[in-house]
């Protein structure tokens, strides 16, 4: 039993946040809302250098064979800078996903080509989910993963009609998107689909979960700047235990979202079909503190706080989008509540990880992790 | 990270299971804040105490079994699943026990240890004075060297457990000249020695949980000084610390009060309930494993060599507000039968203990450092915001 991170899982992630925390700030994330693609291609070349796209890939398949404890730190680094490309869609979701079609030898072959560009940074792939209502960057994916009913699919961008949506972040290039199920581009169906589709939710699930802890210590550190330089009264408005005591709301909810996730991680690197009831809980008190964060954020600003001009709005209004991607609050509470019912979970105290551990659980009716 | 348990720590959980099995009275015990009650819980510490299971964490020298902070959770969680009696002498095992492991000498140590481990002496707390609550720098309690001992006067308030307790710690001026958080060392004074007067105070329950206690020219030997004259206010953070940080509420009673608030829910399924309630026990649920998860993770580090820093004092909010809520929903469910005074077993198999432990939660965000001041502790210290 150990719950905390090893060095080198820091290290990476403290990395890959020095470069993130250089290239990403929020003068050049406007500038993007300025450009067609919306995306920094300069930026995604560098991050591919970093070997992130194939940091869940097994080795084997020419990746890094790393899991999702390793990568965690990573996404919760991306949602501190609020950064707009689909990094961790990309390496989270669309390619363990991409890795699982291949392991069960889906596909024709095309899973390895799109996988094998995708790894090297020249193909772009997007997941469409049922339950999402939008694709974010579909407009620059070569390769969609779509769903239909408990259906896969994995479909070339010629066959796909795009809709681009305008979102209320203008960071997030929408669209809906249509296309023909057809048994050409289908790679699983019935059990074997709706398997691997509940795996990818429960992965875009934690992805968002974690950039949400990320977004939300980034608006706090945003909110303590801002009430340091703002004087009223003679002194600066964060000396006032009324504007503290915002923040430290917001504090105390990160301090406890934070290890939800990262054993939510764990759950699912494990075992992402049974990863059910520890994602939902990651991807509810990672919400919570994200949507109080920004609330609470807002309210510390003052008036800037509802200004175009403030930043603020950047990680505002990507958490308030991410907080329902990948299944709302409802979705994901009910998940919870249904489980608490059942007649054998395993509540108490010694349950935590499940019984005695979540690899040897016996009963998927019980597992609880 | 490995969230596995160890064959040995799953040994472990079996071996203190089967003991809890075997030892646990089969009737609650009456409250220990009655006479009766604090004795059937003296008993039972001593039960625990000739199992080595006083503090497992202690080292085997005093009564303990060396266990690390990982095995300690598992006992914490075996023990409240088990529904094995409160302990009465926290104050004594989980606050002045750690502080005095660090800080006192080899004599204090053997002097104190195992008659608190043996529940041979059960200790109150002695931190607050009527004008030093919030500002517990605000001390003017003194304790004035005369040759080898001290001589105590003044007063404390909302001493936990002194109605009963055989010993105080406490926080005294030992500099007559000092001021605020200078000046301060912590003493142990025996509550039967002459010149005490103990008045309880009765809590929201009707019982004395705390009291007051008057020094009248009290003496103490000064071998009763714990770590150096004027050290006082550095050893009282260090045991404010251990109170907040890990020991004092062990993830293991939340989880437990969640397990059985669930079952509450599911047993009142078919009635009509407050549509928000479904909310509040899944938040319950998720909240007590949240702080479970964050204790796993805080003990994981500390026995890798880390140490706890100011994100600590997010702790108290936190299980004081999970605290306050599981009771309030419990209380939602329970509806216009809430406020019954369970007196017989049928009672108490209808409406469980949740008024009493309502009642408890109203303490929970003022004790230890009330929430508003660890509040500003989280803004200044973990988050850098200004002072003044």
């Amino acid at each position: 039993m150990d719950a905390t991170f090893t060095d080198d899982q820091r290290a990476f992630a403290e990395a890959t946040r020095a470069v993130l925390l250089g290239e990403v700030t929020a003068d050049r994330i406007r500038a993007r809302w300025q450009t067609p693609t919306g995306q920094d291609p300069t930026l995604l070349d560098e991050l591919q250098a970093l070997g992130l796209n194939g940091m869940l890939v097994p080795e084997a398949l020419g990746g890094l064979g790393l899991g999702e404890t390793d990568f965690v730190l990573m996404a919760q680094a991306c949602g501190h800078v609020a950064l707009p490309e689909p990094v961790v869609e990309q390496a989270m979701v669309a390619v363990p996903l991409l890795v699982d079609s291949l392991e069960r030898g889906l596909g024709d072959g095309s899973v390895q080509t799109v996988l094998d560009g995708v790894q090297q940074g020249a193909t772009r792939v997007a997941v469409g989910h049922p339950i999402n209502a939008v694709i974010n960057f579909a407009a620059g994916a070569d390769w969609f993963l779509l769903g239909a009913g408990e259906g896969l699919y994995l479909v070339p961008v010629d066959q796909v009609a795009v809709a681009p949506r305008r979102s209320m972040d203008p960071s997030r290039r929408i669209a809906e998107v249509d296309f023909d199920e057809g048994e050409d581009f289908c790679l699983a169906r019935g059990d074997a689909g709706a398997e691997l589709w509940r795996a990818t939710l429960n992965r875009g699930a934690l992805a968002n979960a974690a950039q949400l802890v990320g977004l939300a210590e980034s608006m706090v550190e945003q909110a303590v700047r801002y009430t340091q330089e703002r004087h009223q009264f003679g002194r600066a408005v964060g000396a006032n235990q009324a504007v503290k005591h915002l923040l430290a709301d917001v504090a105390v909810q990160i301090e406890y979202a934070k290890p939800v996730v990262y054993r939510a991680a764990y759950a699912v690197e494990v075992s992402p079909g049974r990863a059910d009831f520890a994602v939902s809980h990651a991807k509810i008190a990672a919400t919570r503190a994200a949507k109080l964060a920004a609330r609470h954020c807002i309210q510390a600003h003052g008036a800037m706080g509802y200004t175009w001009e403030c930043d603020l709005q950047i990680w505002v209004k990507r958490s308030w989008a991410l907080a329902r991607e990948w299944g709302d609050d409802g979705f994901h509470k009910n998940r919870i509540h249904e489980w608490l019912l059942r007649p054998k979970a395993l509540l108490g105290p010694d349950f935590t990880f499940g019984r005695h551990s979540i690899a040897e659980a016996h009963n998927a009716e019980e597992e609880r992790v | 990270m490995d969230l596995r348990y160890t064959d040995e720590q799953l040994v472990f959980r079996e071996e203190v299971r089967q003991w809890l099995v075997q030892h646990v009275p089969a009737k609650p015990l009456p409250s220990f804040d009655t006479a009766e009650g604090f004795e059937a819980h003296r008993q039972w510490e001593r039960t625990l105490s000739k199992g080595n299971w006083g503090m497992v964490t202690w080292p085997e020298a005093y009564g303990g079994r060396g266990c690390d902070l990982i095995q300690w959770l598992i006992f914490e969680e075996e023990y409240y699943r088990a529904g094995a009696p409160l302990r009465v002498n926290q104050n004594g095992i989980f606050l002045l026990g750690p502080t005095l492991m660090e800080y006192g000498t080899e004599a204090q140590k053997a002097r104190f240890i195992p008659a608190m481990a043996q529940g041979e002496e059960i200790w109150a707390q002695g931190w607050s004075e009527p004008n030093a609550g919030s500002d517990m720098a605000a001390i003017r309690c003194s304790a004035v060297r005369d040759g080898d001992e001290f001589i105590i006067n003044g007063q404390k308030i909302w001493s936990t457990r002194a109605v009963y307790a055989d010993w105080v710690f406490g926080l005294f001026r030992s500099d007559p000249d000092s001021e605020r958080h200078h000046g301060l060392s912590k003493i142990l004074v025996p509550l039967d020695a002459e010149g005490i007067t103990v008045r309880p105070i009765s809590q929201l329950n009707g019982l004395p949980g705390f009291a007051e206690i008057f020094f009248d020219d009290v003496r103490v030997p000064a071998f009763n000084l714990l770590g150096g004259e004027g050290e006082g206010w550095r050893i009282a953070m260090a045991t404010a610390g251990f109170e907040r940080g890990l020991m004092l509420r062990s993830p293991a009673r939340f989880q437990q009060a969640s397990k059985r608030l669930v079952e509450l829910y599911r047993s009142r399924q078919h009635e009509v309930l407050d549509p928000f309630v479904e909310e509040s026990v899944l938040r319950c649920y998720m909240d007590a494993e949240a702080y479970a998860l964050s204790t796993y993770q805080t003990a994981s580090l500390l026995c890798n060599g880390g140490s706890i820093g100011p994100e600590a004092s997010c702790n108290k909010i936190f299980w004081s507000e999970l605290d306050l809520l599981i009771h309030e929903t419990a209380m939602t469910l329970l509806g216009a039968r809430a406020e019954i005074e369970p007196e017989t077993d049928k009672d108490v198999a209808e409406l469980g203990m949740w008024l009493d432990g309502f009642l408890f939660a109203q303490s929970g965000p003022i004790y230890a450092g009330t929430n508003e001041i660890q509040r500003n502790i989280i803004a200044e210290r973990m988050l850098g915001m200004p002072r003044k």
